[in-house]
C-alpha cells in the first residue's frame, strides 16, 4: 500500500504502477462535467469570455490544483443553509465523459492525479505520460464509506453550478484508490476492454 | 384523504440508504468467487462495507441518488393528484435531510432546481388502479452512470449478426454488456425488454427490475435465456468496477412486449450494484415496507 500526501511530486507519480493500491492525504478539488467544460471554454480554448466571478475563481483554484488532484465527484452535502458543509456521500462519478477535456485540463493546471471511476481513454492516457500524472480509480457507489475519508470541507467555488457540479475544496485522510492508468502508458481499462472484446467475438460467432 | 407524506419520506430514506437484503446477499456470493487479494475482491469488500455504513448512518449508499421512479397502485377512488403532491413534498423533504442529492437540472438553463423537483416529469410517477383495497408505492433510484450505458437495438443488426429471434436478442445484450465495461458500476443487473416501441421498450426494461433477485421469467425459454446471458456476460471477465474478475452481471431479467410487424427493438437497462428499490404497502392504518 502506497501512502501519498498532496502536493505530489513527479518522482512519486512515476513510481506508481497500474494495480497499486494507494491511500491519499491532503487537499484536493472536486470537479466534473460542468467544471471541465467551463475550464476548457473559458481559460484553455477561450471560446467564451470570462463572466461574473470567473477570473477570481480561476486565480483561487490555480494554486490549489497545482501538484494536486481533481476528483470526479458530485457529492451529497449537508449544512447548505448554515454553510457548515459536510460531505454525507461522496463516491466517484463516471470519468469517461471528461475524456475530451481531461488531458488539456491536467496540463493547464499542473494537475498530477485524477480520481474517478470507469477509467478514461487514449487522450487522457497520453496526457498522463506527458504531465506526468495518474488516474486513480475509487470504488463506484461506495459513497458513505468514501465520505468518511473527507475530514473537512474547506470551501466551495461555483455553487451556482449546483451542489453536484460545484468545485468543493476538501481535505482527505486515507482516501482509498487503485491506480488503473499510470504515467508509463499502461491502462487496466485498455487491457480489460481488449480481452472482453475477444470473448464477445467468440460468443457472437456461436 | 389521509396524508402519506411522512410514510413516503420513510420509503425514500429506506430506498436510498438501506440496500435490499436479496441484493446484498447476491453481492456477498460474488465476493466469495473472486480471488483473495484481487482488486475485484477488494472492490466488493469496500462495496459491502459501504452498504453497512449507509444503513447504520442513514446516509445515501451512492451519492448519485438517481432518477426517482415511482410506481403507485392506488385503491379505486383515491386522488392521484393528491398522491402526486404528497410524493413531491416527500421528495423535497428527503432532499433537505440529505437522503437525496439535488438531482434535477433544467436542460436549457443548466440550473439545478435544488429540491429534486423538475417540471412535471421529475420525479417520474406511474399510477395504476389496484385490484384490491391496498395502496402500494414502489420506488426505484437509478443512477446516471448505469443509465448512460443502457442501450437500444433495432433488429436485424447486421454488424452483430443478430436476427429477429431469441438468438438475436442474446447477441445484442452481450454487446451492450461488453460496451458498458465497468462504467455502469458492475456487477450489474440487466433489465431487458424485447418488442414494443422505443418508449415502451425502455420503460418495460426498467419495470422488470422491480422484481426480486430470485425472480425469473414465467416463460421457460426466456428463463433459460436469462441464465445464459448472466453466465455468458460473466465469461467476458470485466468484473466488479471493470477491474477484471468473475462477476460482471449478477442477474438478467427479460420481458417481451407486442410489437409492430415492422419493428423489433431490444431495450437494455443496466442497473448498477447499488440496486435501490423498495416497496411500501398501506392497508387501512397499517404501513409496511419491504
Amino acid at each position: 500500500m502506497h501512502t501519498i500526501t498532496i502536493p505530489i511530486n513527479d518522482e512519486t507519480i512515476r513510481s506508481l504502477k497500474v494495480g497499486d493500491p494507494v491511500e491519499l492525504n491532503g487537499i484536493m478539488l472536486t470537479g466534473r462535467d460542468t467544471v471541465h467544460k467551463w475550464m476548457i471554454d473559458t481559460f484553455i480554448r477561450k471560446t467564451r469570455s470570462p463572466q461574473g466571478d470567473d477570473l477570481q475563481v480561476y486565480a483561487a483554484i490555480k494554486p490549489l490544483l497545482k501538484n494536486s488532484i481533481i476528483y470526479h465527484c458530485g457529492p451529497v452535502v449537508s449544512g447548505l443553509d448554515s454553510k457548515l458543509y459536510k460531505f454525507v456521500a461522496a463516491g466517484p462519478t463516471t470519468s469517461i465523459r471528461e475524456e475530451p477535456y481531461q488531458a488539456e485540463v491536467m496540463k493547464h493546471f499542473n494537475i498530477k492525479g485524477v480520481i474517478g471511476k470507469g477509467g478514461m481513454g487514449f487522450k487522457t492516457l497520453q496526457g498522463c505520460q506527458e504531465a506526468p500524472g495518474v488516474y486513480f480509480h475509487a470504488i463506484g457507489g461506495a459513497a458513505s464509506f468514501i465520505a468518511q475519508s473527507v475530514t473537512r470541507v474547506l470551501g466551495v467555488f461555483k455553487l451556482d453550478f449546483g451542489v453536484p457540479e460545484a468545485m468543493w475544496v476538501i481535505e482527505v485522510k486515507d482516501f482509498p484508490v487503485v491506480v488503473t492508468m499510470d504515467a508509463h502508458g499502461q491502462s487496466l481499462h485498455k487491457v480489460i476492454e481488449e480481452r472482453s472484446s475477444k470473448v464477445l467475438q467468440g460468443l457472437l460467432a456461436k | 384523504m389521509q396524508d402519506f407524506t411522512e410514510d413516503i419520506l420513510e420509503l425514500i430514506r429506506r430506498t436510498s440508504t438501506d440496500l435490499p437484503a436479496d441484493v446484498e446477499e447476491s453481492l456477498r456470493g460474488s465476493l466469495l468467487r473472486e480471488e483473495p487479494g484481487s482488486a475485484a475482491r477488494g472492490a466488493l469488500e469496500t462495496i459491502l462495507k459501504n452498504v453497512e455504513i449507509s444503513r447504520q448512518n442513514s446516509t445515501p449508499i451512492c451519492q448519485d441518488t438517481g432518477t426517482p421512479i415511482f410506481y403507485v397502485h392506488y385503491p379505486a377512488g383515491m386522488s392521484t393528484l393528491k398522491l402526486k403532491e404528497q410524493i413531491r413534498n416527500a421528495m423535497v423533504a428527503a432532499t433537505r435531510r440529505s437522503y437525496m442529492r439535488p438531482n434535477a437540472v433544467d436542460v436549457l438553463t443548466e440550473k439545478n432546481s435544488g429540491n429534486n423537483l423538475g417540471g412535471d416529469a421529475f420525479p417520474y410517477i406511474h399510477f395504476e388502479e389496484s385490484e384490491n383495497n391496498e395502496l402500494t408505492i414502489e420506488l426505484m433510484l437509478k443512477g446516471g452512470g448505469c443509465e448512460n450505458v443502457g442501450a437500444q437495438y433495432s433488429l436485424p443488426d447486421s454488424r452483430l449478426g443478430a436476427g429477429r429471434d431469441l438468438p438475436g436478442v442474446r447477441k445484442v445484450v452481450l454487446d451492450a454488456v461488453q460496451k458498458a465495461q465497468g462504467q455502469g458500476c458492475a456487477p450489474g443487473i440487466l433489465g431487458v425488454a424485447f418488442g414494443g416501441d422505443r418508449g415502451a421498450g425502455y420503460l418495460a426494461s426498467k419495470e422488470v427490475l422491480f422484481g426480486k433477485m430470485d425472480a425469473a421469467s414465467p416463460d421457460p425459454k426466456l428463463a433459460e435465456l436469462e441464465q445464459q446471458l448472466t453466465s455468458e456476460s460473466n465469461q467476458m471477465g470485466i468484473g466488479p468496477m471493470g477491474f477484471g474478475g468473475k462477476t460482471t452481471v449478477l442477474k438478467t431479467r427479460i420481458t417481451g412486449l407486442h410489437r409492430l410487424p415492422a419493428s423489433y427493438f431490444v431495450s437494455v437497462s443496466y442497473m448498477c450494484w447499488a440496486y435501490r428499490r423498495r416497496k411500501m404497502t398501506i392497508h387501512g392504518d397499517l404501513v409496511t415496507y419491504d
